[in-house]
């Protein structure tokens, strides 16, 4: 089953004709992915990649009856498209876009929020990967040859980081149902626990990698949703315990700047909840395979 | 991206935050001018670095003559000033503000940030000003006053009221903490600030609400759409490998040990820092080459990590995805004969492409140590950088 996406989600591609839109979205159709159609206002009535072209995400939902879509608009434009999406009905959005103000994504979060819950849009990102349910559909960036598909969810902040996680996985034999990044901005779309959330009512996921880093409470947050709601095994990791405090690492989120941000201290908390750590980035597989392990002998 | 404490009041006052009257110098004889212009009889020479904590360092002098700003200029500028903040080499002062000296009746501390868990910006207030925000939190935490902004309708004036009554303040000041508050609030958003400190802001004897200190950063994704806000840049406070890489669009932190690192992706770079300290070494940097790791930007990687002198050996930590190992491995040997770099050099490939990634690099001639794994690599940077010393 998988979460979010399947090999029958019919997708639209925002920034669709652009360079890296382009690369991208033939990449997602060489994967399976059901990619109907994208948007690139001035640009609707033509054909690209063999898909039809619209001016709007509203024309493009009606025609196409799209159900996700994934965002490739460059920052000053990007908050626009996702509010875009979530107006012309889409129920899952992925943001792949790198340098979206802070402000925007604000303004994002509050417009999304005039939604009903049952109508809201769930988004994943910015600044992520994307997401990738193996063997099915790909809604991302990634190299959809690493993943093999499995019964192991993965949920990360970091691109790179969950590659490694995956290929890892996939050496030890153990296959992936869904890999989701939810970004490496201080404000995204969707949570740690947020995406747990979809796990926790998905049959074909029996236990997630969790993949944190420094800065911002949303560790902290899933770790008290595991101890007490969340039944299957976790794992985690989180990286930068050696990042200076107050540093920026690289990520727009990834900074120390109050008590509990630290990767130490989210190892701390995240253990204490029941989670099973990963000491090091690469034992993140050898870790997911000893509680598999222990789960089956339980 | 931070701004000096003039540089803040200058953007503060035109959203009606009052600040002292004030000038900047560059010399002695400029500082003592610029008090003669100002007038009065008591002056604060400001050093301006990107710091907090300056007091307590020395790097705030109360001068009652031209000859007390004249020697308190002479033994700031030039000079590294190192507070808590700015680590063990300090930061140079090269920019005095000169300002008039107010009378203090109460302090009060005054800041804005983006609360990441409620999504919004959040107003913090302390009547315990003049301690920083950490020391009020432990030793008055009762003090603090939190009032968090909705984004849709922005900041409202009973809000401002709000944190202004908690603050104690008596009646005739509530509508003059009110326009502070509120003003702040606007330079905030219309700036894309990330952070506003004003600590402390101060009641005068003669009941005014001045702004003694104020302290901003801005969100750096903002900058496109900031251009007066890009132009207060100050590359003399910033660390230079990092000015070096960072004008070069690598996102790049300096360390103080002695492996360079070249990594795609920052949470795998942040991965990589945590292995090689596990393994017992120390990395000399943070770098994220991004996606898409052309050969070009792998050469101007190594430039930027070599340098550093310090640096005894170098990492290479590539994942690639849609960027394919036997184009970075590429990268990696082109850089290497281009620059005659003689360090060891680790280079861990996996991804897309990789045996023809590592055929690349095993049949260049070059000595580079290859390395299958993530702990494989940080083990074999380790051993390479100890030999090295």
């Amino acid at each position: 089953m998988a979460i979010f996406i399947n090999e029958n989600t019919p997708i639209l591609v925002q920034g669709f004709t652009g360079r890296i839109g382009t690369f991208h979205a033939q990449e997602m159709i060489d994967y399976g992915t059901n990619v109907v159609g994208g948007v690139t206002p001035g640009k609707g009535g033509s054909t690209h990649l063999g898909r039809p072209v619209f001016n709007t995400m509203k024309g493009a939902v009606d025609e196409t009856k799209a159900e996700a879509s994934i965002v490739f608009v460059p920052p000053p434009f990007a908050a626009d498209a996702i509010m875009e999406a979530a107006d012309a009905g889409i129920k899952y959005c992925v943001c792949i876009t790198d340098g979206i103000p802070t402000q925007d994504m604000i303004r994002v979060k509050r417009y999304m929020r005039r939604y009903k819950k049952e109508n809201r849009m769930v988004l994943t990102g910015p600044n992520c990967a994307g997401t990738i349910s193996p063997g099915k559909a790909m809604l991302g960036i990634m190299p959809g040859h690493i993943y093999m598909p499995g019964r192991v969810g993965i949920v990360g902040r970091s691109g790179t980081l969950g590659y490694e996680a995956a290929s890892q996985l996939k050496a030890l034999g153990i296959g992936v149902s869904t890999s989701v990044g939810i970004g490496g901005d201080p404000i995204n779309g969707s949570s740690f626990k947020d995406v747990l959330e979809h796990f926790a009512e998905d049959p074909e996921t029996d236990a997630v990698m969790m993949i944190g880093e420094i800065g911002g409470p949303q560790e902290a947050e899933a770790g008290e949703y595991i101890r007490d709601h969340f039944k299957k095994p976790v794992v985690a990791y989180i990286a930068g315990l050696s990042a200076p405090k107050g540093r920026r690492m690289g990520h727009a989120g990834a900074i120390v700047s109050a008590f509990g941000e630290s990767a130490s201290e989210k190892v701390d908390i995240l253990a204490n909840c029941g989670v099973a750590i990963a000491p090091t980035p690469s034992e993140m597989g050898a870790t997911v395979q000893k509680v598999l392990a222990a789960r089956k002998a339980a | 991206m931070d701004i000096h404490e003039y540089q803040a009041k200058e953007l503060l006052s035109k959203f009606n935050v009052p600040v002292p009257r004030g000038g900047l110098a560059y010399s002695p004889e400029q500082a003592v001018y610029r008090a003669n212009e100002i007038g009065g009889s008591r002056w604060v020479v400001k050093a301006q670095i990107h710091s907090g904590a300056r007091g307590k360092a020395g790097g705030i002098k109360v001068c009652k003559s031209d000859s007390e700003i004249e020697s308190a200029a002479e033994g700031l500028l030039g000079k590294k000033l190192v507070t808590v903040q700015t680590g063990p080499s300090g930061k140079l002062v090269s920019r005095l503000y000169i300002e008039e000296a107010t009378d203090i009746d109460k302090e009060i501390y005054l800041s804005f940030v983006m609360d990441r868990a409620a999504e919004r910006i959040v107003v913090v207030s302390s009547a315990a000003g003049g301690m920083d925000i950490e020391e009020i939190s432990h030793s008055q935490p009762d003090t603090i006053i939190k009032v968090q902004v909705d984004p849709a309708v922005g900041m409202q004036g009973f809000q401002a009221r709000e944190v202004a009554f908690g603050l104690g303040a008596e009646p005739e000041i509530i509508s003059k903490l009110e326009r502070v508050i509120l003003g702040c609030y606007r330079a905030f958003r219309d700036l894309d600030a990330s952070m506003l400190e004003i600590n402390p802001l101060v009641i005068t004897k003669q009941k005014q609400v001045v702004a003694l200190d104020a302290k901003m950063s801005f969100d750096e994704n903002a900058l496109f759409r900031r251009p007066q806000i890009a132009e207060l840049r100050d590359k003399s406070q910033e660390d230079p490998r990092e000015t070096y890489a960072n004008d070069r669009g690598l996102s790049y932190v300096g360390l103080d040990g002695d492996i360079g690192c070249i990594v795609n992706g920052a949470g795998l770079a942040m991965a990589t820092l945590d292995m090689i300290k596990l393994a017992g070494g120390e990395p000399a940097n943070f770098l994220d080459i991004g996606g898409g790791a052309s050969p070009e930007r792998v050469t101007k990687s190594f430039k930027a990590v070599l340098r550093d002198k310090n640096v005894k050996a170098i990492l290479v930590n590539v994942f690639a995805g849609i960027n394919r190992c036997d184009w970075v491995a590429k990268g990696v040997v082109d850089a290497i004969k281009e620059l005659d770099i003689k360090i060891p050099i680790v280079v861990r490939l996996a991804g897309t492409n990789v045996e023809e990634g590592r055929k690349i690099i095993d049949q260049s001639g070059l000595t580079m140590i290859s390395a299958e794994t993530l702990a494989d690599a940080a083990n074999k940077a380790v051993s390479a950088a100890k030999n090295a010393a």
